[in-house]
């Protein structure tokens, strides 16, 4: 990675604020990376291309949502503190306040048959959207042993017999690190060139 | 109060163990909304995530909503705080020292380690929110159809086409007000 081309001109925070705020109240139907790239590295410049991987990076390893995470990361190196919570606040807070007014028409109307109807529909497919994702981002995970070795038990442990995720993550974590630790490259171990997982 | 303190202890725990994105929690939150502390029913659930799939935004905001049934308004935001901040916290101190991890080999096990276990998690989620919205046995097997139905007709035409999945939800909450009834 090159130094850091830090723009001529860091925008001023509450420009930091629309530009993510706009992406925040814009961004229907998930996708959020796509949408961030697009403003922080294309339109705007804060970013290249390299720095923006760089910041998915770290905002996928970390717990916490990517989108929000990345958000936190531009709006630090561009304008420290202040920009982080400018960057995060004006993802979050457009969906929010939506969400609000979703809200409390779902908390008054949840007992209306025809809302109940429409939301069966919704619910039905918001699963097939998460599956999709799922799939997608899994991708050839799901044909790798050395992966459906923690894939399943995870699966089975946290979504069939409700085993806590802090108590899971403890017992699987190490291992699945361990199994992957670095190694002198005359193991010639192929599975070490397998490509990142997507966002 | 005492809720309010209990939402934030079960969401501000949920938010640092989001691994790979918020959707790894979703089968946790459900267990602790649901059958723990009971806030909110099974269906209720279901229907407040994909409300959250509808909004613009980080699709997890819904979580405030999952608050507001819990403990009203200020509940809504105690939540949307309580899930976002720590790990937003934990991002913006760690990635002040990420770059002396650049070359560190142990930072490409951790993320390939965790990947599959994200995967896994993720299934759960579906699994969570699908035993409810997808396939439910309190209902009839027909309606069960449609709903399975909705679910494999978005997986194919997500993988077929690049369309905006908010659209794809409308259209089968639409279709959903006249047929699942």
């Amino acid at each position: 990675m090159n130094n850091p081309p830090n723009p001529a001109q860091p925008p001023s925070v509450a420009r930091l604020f629309i530009a993510f705020a706009l992406i925040g109240v814009s961004s229907f139907g998930g996708g959020l990376i796509a949408y961030l790239r697009d403003v922080v590295v294309d339109r705007e410049h804060w970013l290249d291309e390299d720095e923006f991987l760089g910041a998915l990076e770290i905002g996928q390893t970390l717990p916490g949502l990517n989108s929000t995470n990345v958000a936190v990361i531009v709006g630090r190196k561009l304008k420290g503190a202040p920009g982080a919570a400018a960057a995060s606040l004006g993802l979050i807070l457009p969906g929010a306040l939506i969400l609000i007014v979703l809200g409390l028409l779902y908390a008054r109307f949840h007992g209306n048959p025809d809302v109940t109807a429409a939301l069966a529909g919704v619910a039905a497919a918001a699963v097939g959207l998460l599956l999709q994702v799922t799939l997608k981002i899994g991708g050839r995970q799901f044909l790798r042993p050395k992966d459906l070795l923690f894939i399943i038990p995870t699966f089975l442990m946290v979504g069939v017999f409700h085993v806590s995720l802090v108590a899971t993550l403890f017992l699987l974590a190490p291992i699945a690190i361990w199994m992957n630790r670095p190694r002198p490259s005359k193991d010639g171990d192929t599975s070490q060139t397998a490509p990142k997982s997507a966002p | 109060m005492k809720d309010l303190i209990e939402l934030l202890n079960v969401f501000a725990g949920l938010s640092l163990m989001a691994i790979g994105g918020g959707t790894a929690v979703i089968p946790e939150m459900e267990h602790q909304t649901v059958t723990v502390h009971q806030w909110v029913s099974s269906t209720q659930f279901a229907a407040i995530y994909s409300l959250g799939q509808l909004a613009p935004g980080p699709n997890m905001t819904m979580v405030g909503i999952l608050g507001y049934h819990a403990a009203g308004v200020p509940g809504y935001f105690l939540v949307l705080f309580a899930f976002y901040f720590p790990a937003l916290m934990l991002t913006y101190i760690v990635s002040h020292i990420w770059d002396n991890f650049r070359d560190n080999p142990w930072r490409d096990a951790l993320q390939r380690g965790l990947a599959p276990i994200t995967i896994g998690l993720m299934l759960s989620g579906v699994y969570a929110v699908g035993k409810t919205a997808s396939f439910n046995l309190e209902r009839p097997l027909w309606f069960n159809a449609v709903t399975m139905g909705f679910g494999l007709a978005i997986v194919l035409l997500l993988f077929w086409k690049r369309i905006n999945p908010a659209l794809l939800i409308l259209a089968c909450g639409v279709i959903g007000w006249f047929v699942l009834r």
